[in-house]
């Protein structure tokens, strides 16, 4: 399975880019999935290290907001992004440096904590963020053209698209690697890290930023695609949703993650369309069937499949 | 000879209980020190200062003649001091094999994000090391599938892999099957002598320190109560009545402190 991850990850773009095309609408929802696939992404790193960040919609509001204060001066979108990520991998250097000593619950409440400290900021300073109405963000120019609205969906579509491909193999090769295997080790022996003269606080500390550059990308996605950021961004929902997905695609794979949130937002769009307000009950029963029977969520329901069609 | 390791008055109490009431201990350089004593003696704990684990209350350790007396325990890796664990600390959801890369890299830099940690050179490095230690067969296993002589000898084995100039292990051949132990402990000491590895083991089996050891430190209640070669310090009734438990009737008590060599 783990060989076939590649492979898979290519198809599985395809797919998305035909059902792009076949049905318009699912393009944004598919941006958006893939946004927060990547942010997802983020949290199973640090899920590898046993630890859970209830906050991380901080990166994505602050790599989206960030979209909506430059959009006017920079325009570009191209520009726009790595910058977002700039701002975002900055501020989770600044925050880890905090956080990476705390575990368990105390690194998920201070997490938390930390990403309502920027909500109420977002709501609270009115003449900066316009509150709770938000920031419209003009369309950005692409590469220095200007699309029309369509062809600029597309074209974020493809950046989304690529840019998840990237961060799942960096985020494989990662994790293979010392650094990740060390990340690894946190959550079994923390300790014999020490013992060995390893400091794990930076092995945590390094895949914390790494997580915060994702979110912030997958912010700057949001907001290039929405056009409108608001304070909700922020919000400890918005948080709990990203672990939500990490959990429901599952950290057994880099593939995890992606699959958890188009899953997520597709179950949201359809149930929402037809249940209205049952379809967060939905997803809980669904969460709550994976957390007991699938503890490796989709992905490892899949992988789980593939093993006894291959063994059969 | 010169002392590698040198503890002066350390002390440690827990609440009342004094785990170290005065240690003055040099452990030369190339030298197989084993300390014995019973449970609750302070020998962990002994350990668990020279690594930097627990800080001592008073006194003061220098290795290679310079002081480390609270520095943490990855400064103190890094100067060359390793240890090994009683109760084995292992990556539980690695493998063995993986645990020893991980080892190996923590030596050789672990700060690369994108090369496998099971890299060729790594991965051989690590096999080898497994197979110096019988291990070569659970290589695949993960850690905590194992059972509790092979978490030892596998916890021993990364303590080793970090290519320390001092190896502290605590009890390691505790837990592991008796008709196996001999072979595995002189496998070690061949390894550690072939790299001049200088080893303090904690030991209860009287039979590995006599075959083993250079010479032999008494703990009793924090305190060293009997230093020197094994062929002496086990023959003294004190010892023997005090800690190995062999009461030998009518022996004349002992005084506990100042016996023999470098105390
Ligand atoms: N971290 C600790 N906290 C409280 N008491 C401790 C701690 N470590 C050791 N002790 C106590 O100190 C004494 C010496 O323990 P230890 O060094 O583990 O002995 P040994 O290894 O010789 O069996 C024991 O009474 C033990 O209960
Ligand atoms: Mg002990």
């Amino acid at each position: 399975m783990r060989r076939a991850e590649p492979l898979l990850a290519l198809a599985a773009a395809a797919a998305m880019v035909v059902a792009a095309l076949a049905a318009p609408w699912l393009k944004f929802v598919l941006t958006i999935a893939l946004a927060k696939g990547m942010a997802a992404l983020g949290i199973m790193l640090l899920l590898r290290a046993g630890q859970v960040s209830f906050g991380h919609a901080l990166y994505v509001s602050f790599g989206a907001y960030t979209v909506a204060f430059l959009a006017p001066t920079l325009r570009d979108s191209l520009l726009l992004l790595p910058v977002a990520a700039a701002m975002a991998t900055a501020l989770g250097l600044v925050v880890g440096l905090f956080v990476s000593r705390y575990r368990q619950i105390f690194f998920g409440m201070l997490n938390l904590a930390l990403s309502m400290v920027f909500f109420s900021l977002l709501e609270k300073l009115y003449h900066i963020t316009h509150g709770t109405d938000g920031i419209r963000v003009a369309l950005p120019t692409m590469l220095g053209q200007a699309l029309e609205r369509t062809s600029f969906e597309w074209a974020i579509f493809g950046v989304a698209l690529a840019l998840a491909l990237l961060f799942g193999w960096f985020a494989r090769a990662y994790l293979d690697a010392p650094m990740g295997q060390a990340l690894a080790g946190i959550k079994t022996r923390e300790t014999r890290l020490e013992f060995m003269g390893v400091p794990a606080r930076h092995v945590l500390l390094s895949a914390y930023v790494l997580s915060a550059l994702m979110a912030g990308c997958g912010g700057a996605i949001i907001a290039m695609t929405t056009r409108h950021v608001t304070p909700l961004l922020a919000y400890w929902t918005a948080s709990g949703e990203l672990v939500f997905i990490a959990i429901l695609g599952g950290a057994g794979g880099v593939i995890g993650p992606f699959l958890g949130a188009v899953t997520y937002e597709l179950v949201r769009v359809y149930a929402a369309a037809i249940l209205a307000e049952a379809w967060q009950a939905i997803l809980g029963t669904v969460l709550l069937l994976v957390i007991l029977f699938a503890p490796g969520g989709l992905w490892g329901m899949l992988a789980a499949l593939f093993r006894r069609r291959r063994a059969a | 000879m010169t002392a590698l390791l040198e503890a002066r008055g350390l002390r440690l109490a827990f609440g009342g209980v004094r785990a170290a009431d005065g240690i003055d201990l040099d452990v030369m350089q190339g030298e197989f020190l084993a300390i014995i004593g019973p449970n609750g003696a302070g020998k962990t704990t002994f350990i668990n200062m020279a690594t930097g684990y627990l800080r001592p209350q008073a006194g003061s350790i220098a290795y290679e003649g310079r002081p480390i007396t609270g520095l943490s325990p990855r400064a103190i890796v890094r100067r060359g001091i390793a240890r090994s664990f009683q109760l084995p600390q292992l990556f539980t959801e690695h493998t063995v094999l993986e645990n020893a890369a991980l080892a190996v890299a923590a030596r050789e830099g672990i700060w690369s994000p994108l090369a496998p940690l099971l890299r060729p050179r790594w991965r051989e490095e690590a096999a080898a090391l497994l197979g110096s230690f019988g291990l070569a067969a659970l290589a695949d296993i993960r850690a905590d599938a194992l059972n509790e002589g092979a978490r030892k000898l596998a916890d021993i084995a990364m303590a080793v892999a970090l290519r320390p100039r001092l190896l502290l292990m605590d009890e390691p051949t505790s837990g592991v099957a008796a008709a196996e132990k001999m072979g595995i402990v002189e496998t070690l000491v061949r390894v550690l002598r072939e790299a001049r590895v200088t080893a303090v083991f904690v030991e209860h089996d009287m039979e590995v320190v006599e075959r083993f050891a250079d010479r032999v430190a008494v703990w009793s209640q924090g305190r060293i109560a009997a230093l020197g070669p094994p062929a002496r310090v086990l023959a003294d009734p004190a010892v023997q009545r005090e800690v190995i438990g062999i009461e030998k009737a009518g022996a004349p008590p002992v005084p506990a402190a100042g016996e023999g060599g470098h105390a």
